[in-house]
């Protein structure tokens, strides 16, 4: 109770710092311009990185709901996934969450005696960090699929006129079954 | 805590900010799934295109000719002498960095290098240094460098990451048109065979058979009859239209696009049934059987040779004038290159509508006629029998393709047309709508499947408006008025916002046209059920129950 007491006290400074050290992974300009365009359609990229953490640090406070947590990880490493990151690079901001926290609040948490709930919260963050990994694969299977999914269409037509493809009509698979 | 594991305060010191540099000194890395094969020996060959050999761009040796630098060199000296728009942009830009964050490129990448005035400064900079006093003076403190393979590498790279859309100039203070720069830098380009195959097949198909899939006559009418079927099972009518058929009023060019992949397909279909229930007396044409010009993507010369086959195929049949249907790029080339590379067209006449009277001034020069103001010209003088509610599933928000709406300013009629045959619309927000519209991401002949990462990227800014309208109304139709809009906006939404299709506006057209004769349709165009006919079907066999009971 304590903990989630101090975070929420903290919330606007502990998302400025992590949002400026997701920015970190882009290069000078680009960061700045993350940073400072405030309109959501010049800006969809700064716009979606900032509105997702702001999802998963009130989840963080709640407990971590995976469904939950998943939405605003996925809309942030939905664009991270096409970026020019690694594996890795990608899912980092997660990570990044501890080193804030821990420099944000981790001394007055400790003076509290709450270093069993920092230990909490890390677990929760590393639980969100698995679900990262779920979502960044899932993100870069889609993108395969994607291409699979073009060809097949273009050249559906072309064999369905040659006799080549063959489709169970609904009704005749349900008489079937 | 195991040994070796970093204390807190040692964590909080890691860096992660990637290390600063100049753009001169970031050489160039090609990433997988942000490049286009190569183009093949074949179809450069094709068509006449220099150092034709295949070659994979992944390769350190892309097998260039000796001497490539003078090639190079000589070709900018040509073009600066050649185009005055090309001079002037390399001169007057300031660098005030309005254009930098307008790209969607660089929006969804944030790539510095994906900025349009550092796009063009990588060209700029070898122009400084081999064209300017100043630049062979003070190299590299005048933004100069010299022209090597790194920086060759640096031009494919990054002209193959801009789609021509021109919506930074729309901001340009100058009205520098980076589009043109990026022609001018793939022009270049082509001098050494660097193309891209995803370009390159496409024109050579282009060039032997008229259009880019290489479809010959019996294919495309076999395709066309394919789609008759379907529209017969739908509607009852059975339609047959004419091919080449010489002395009809009207010849219909539209992208091949429409006569294969779905859902283009479908808006192909919607031509059919229009042209069918006016008793349009119009033909197709299976040798002037592409309205895209891929050529367009690689030289002037290129595009102007594809383009020829519209006009010869019109004086052939002897037509009055030419109507067109909906696609990109292709109307970028008939509205501003077609008179001039092709014309004057005096065989054709000023293009009239047979059916409303109206004369469409606007194409008094190009004879040709864009589908969406024809359409709107019919609805407006209610030559149709439309029932909007056949739509009433969709919730329809309408992309503006780059070339119709930055190209030729076509913003109105096709709104026009889907209200008239929607009860459903929604606006994006006017930042990515009309003039300021983001493009699809895969434009200017970048809509390959190898390069899915870049065309993601480049289509960001789009999804996102999307999203919101979708989130917001409940958009689930994304109607456009472009082949390859209709091709690719189908994979960017089944990435960024599933859930919302993709749809040209002649499908929905032809979906709320009440046509004569026809049976009662229970299905749309894709063969799933109209609003309420599934409700009414239950009914039905409830009171044949009831009534059996």
């Amino acid at each position: 109770m304590e903990l989630k007491n101090i975070l929420s006290a903290k919330r606007t400074a502990v998302l400025k710092k992590w949002f400026d050290v997701i920015l970190e992974s882009y290069p000078p300009n680009t960061a700045e311009f993350l940073r400072t365009q405030k309109d959501p359609f010049a800006n969809p990229v700064g716009h979606t990185i900032f509105e997702g953490m702001e999802g998963i640090f009130d989840e963080l406070l709640e407990g971590v709901d995976s469904h939950k947590a998943s939405v605003f990880l996925d809309n942030i490493i939905r664009v991270r996934a096409i970026q020019d990151f690694t594996p890795s690079q990608a899912v980092l901001f997660v990570f990044l969450l501890k080193k804030v926290i821990e420099e944000e609040v981790g001394e007055e948490l400790r003076k509290e005696g709450l270093s069993e709930e920092l230990t909490l919260l890390n677990s929760r963050i590393d639980k969100l960090a698995l679900l990262a990994f779920d979502i960044y694969m899932k993100c870069r299977e889609k993108l395969y699929e994607l291409r699979a999914k073009e060809l097949e269409n273009r050249t559906f037509r072309l064999l369905k006129k040659a006799n080549l493809v063959y489709e169970i009509q609904e009704q005749e698979a349900e008489s079937r079954n | 805590m195991a040994k070796g594991t970093p204390k807190p305060d040692e964590l909080s010191r890691i860096d992660y900010t990637p290390p600063q540099k100049e753009w001169m000194d970031t050489p160039v890395k090609l990433k997988p799934g942000m490049y286009c094969w190569g183009a093949k020996a074949k179809n450069l060959q094709a068509v006449g295109f220099p150092n034709a050999r295949d070659w994979t761009p992944a390769d350190e040796d892309w097998k260039l000719p000796e001497n490539w630098e003078w090639t190079v060199l000589e070709g900018i000296y040509d073009r600066l002498k050649k185009y005055r728009s090309f001079q002037l942009f390399l001169d007057i830009c300031v660098r005030c960095g309005a254009c930098a964050d307008k790209c969607h490129f660089y929006i969804g990448s944030g790539d510095p290098k994906n900025m349009p005035v550092l796009r063009a400064e990588l060209l700029r900079s070898v122009y400084r240094r081999h064209f300017t006093f100043g630049g062979k003076l003070l190299g590299r403190i005048a933004g100069a460098r010299k022209l090597t393979l790194d920086v060759l590498k640096e031009w494919w790279y990054y002209f193959f990451q801009c789609t021509e859309c021109r919506r930074c100039s729309v901001f340009c203070p100058y009205g520098i048109d980076q589009a043109e720069i990026t022609m001018m830098g793939r022009e270049l380009l082509n001098l050494l065979g660097l193309n891209i195959d995803w370009i390159q097949g496409p024109v050579a198909n282009c060039y032997k058979k008229g259009n880019h899939l290489g479809l010959e006559p019996h294919t495309i009418m076999s395709n066309i009859e394919f789609m008759l079927d379907d529209i017969e099972s739908i509607t009852g009518i059975r339609i047959e239209p004419s091919f080449n058929r010489k002395g009809a009023e009207i010849l219909f060019v539209t992208p091949s696009g429409d006569l294969f992949a779905d859902p283009g397909t479908y808006t192909c279909m919607g031509y059919l049934m229009l042209f069918h229930e006016l008793g349009l007396d119009y033909t197709w044409s299976t040798y002037a059987s592409e309205g895209g010009n891929f050529g367009f993507f690689t030289t002037n010369e290129m595009a102007k040779r594809l383009n020829a086959k519209i006009y010869a195929e019109a004086k052939r049949l002897g037509v009055k004038w030419i109507l067109g249907g909906e696609c990109g790029h292709m109307w970028r080339v008939v509205h501003q290159y077609m008179d001039t590379w092709n014309g004057p067209a005096d065989f054709l006449e000023e293009p009239v509508s047979p059916i409303t009277g109206t004369k469409f001034e606007n194409a008094k020069t190009t004879k040709m006629v864009h589908i969406a103001e024809f359409t709107a010209d019919l609805i407006r003088h209610g030559k149709l029998n439309l029932d909007p509610s056949r739509n009433d599933h969709l919730k329809v928000t309408f992309h503006d393709s780059c070339n119709t709406s930055r190209g030729m300013g076509i913003f109105e009629e096709p709104r026009y047309i889907i209200k008239n045959v929607c009860n459903n619309f929604y606006e994006m927000p006017e930042n990515t709508i009309r003039e300021k519209t983001f493009c699809c991401g895969s434009g200017s002949g970048l809509n390959a499947g190898e390069n899915m990462e870049l065309r993601m990227r480049g289509g960001l800014p789009r999804a996102n408006a999307v999203k919101y309208v979708h989130e917001k109304y409940g958009v689930n139709m994304l109607a456009n008025i472009c082949a390859i809009d209709r091709a690719a906006l189908s994979t960017l939404m089944d990435y960024w916002v599933p859930g919302v299709g993709v749809t040209g506006v002649h499908e929905l057209v032809a979906n709320a046209l009440v046509m004569k004769g026809e049976k009662k349709r229970t299905t749309n165009l894709r063969g799933e059920p109209l609003p309420g006919v599934e409700e009414e079907e239950e009914e039905g066999k409830e009171e044949k129950e009831e009534q059996g009971g």
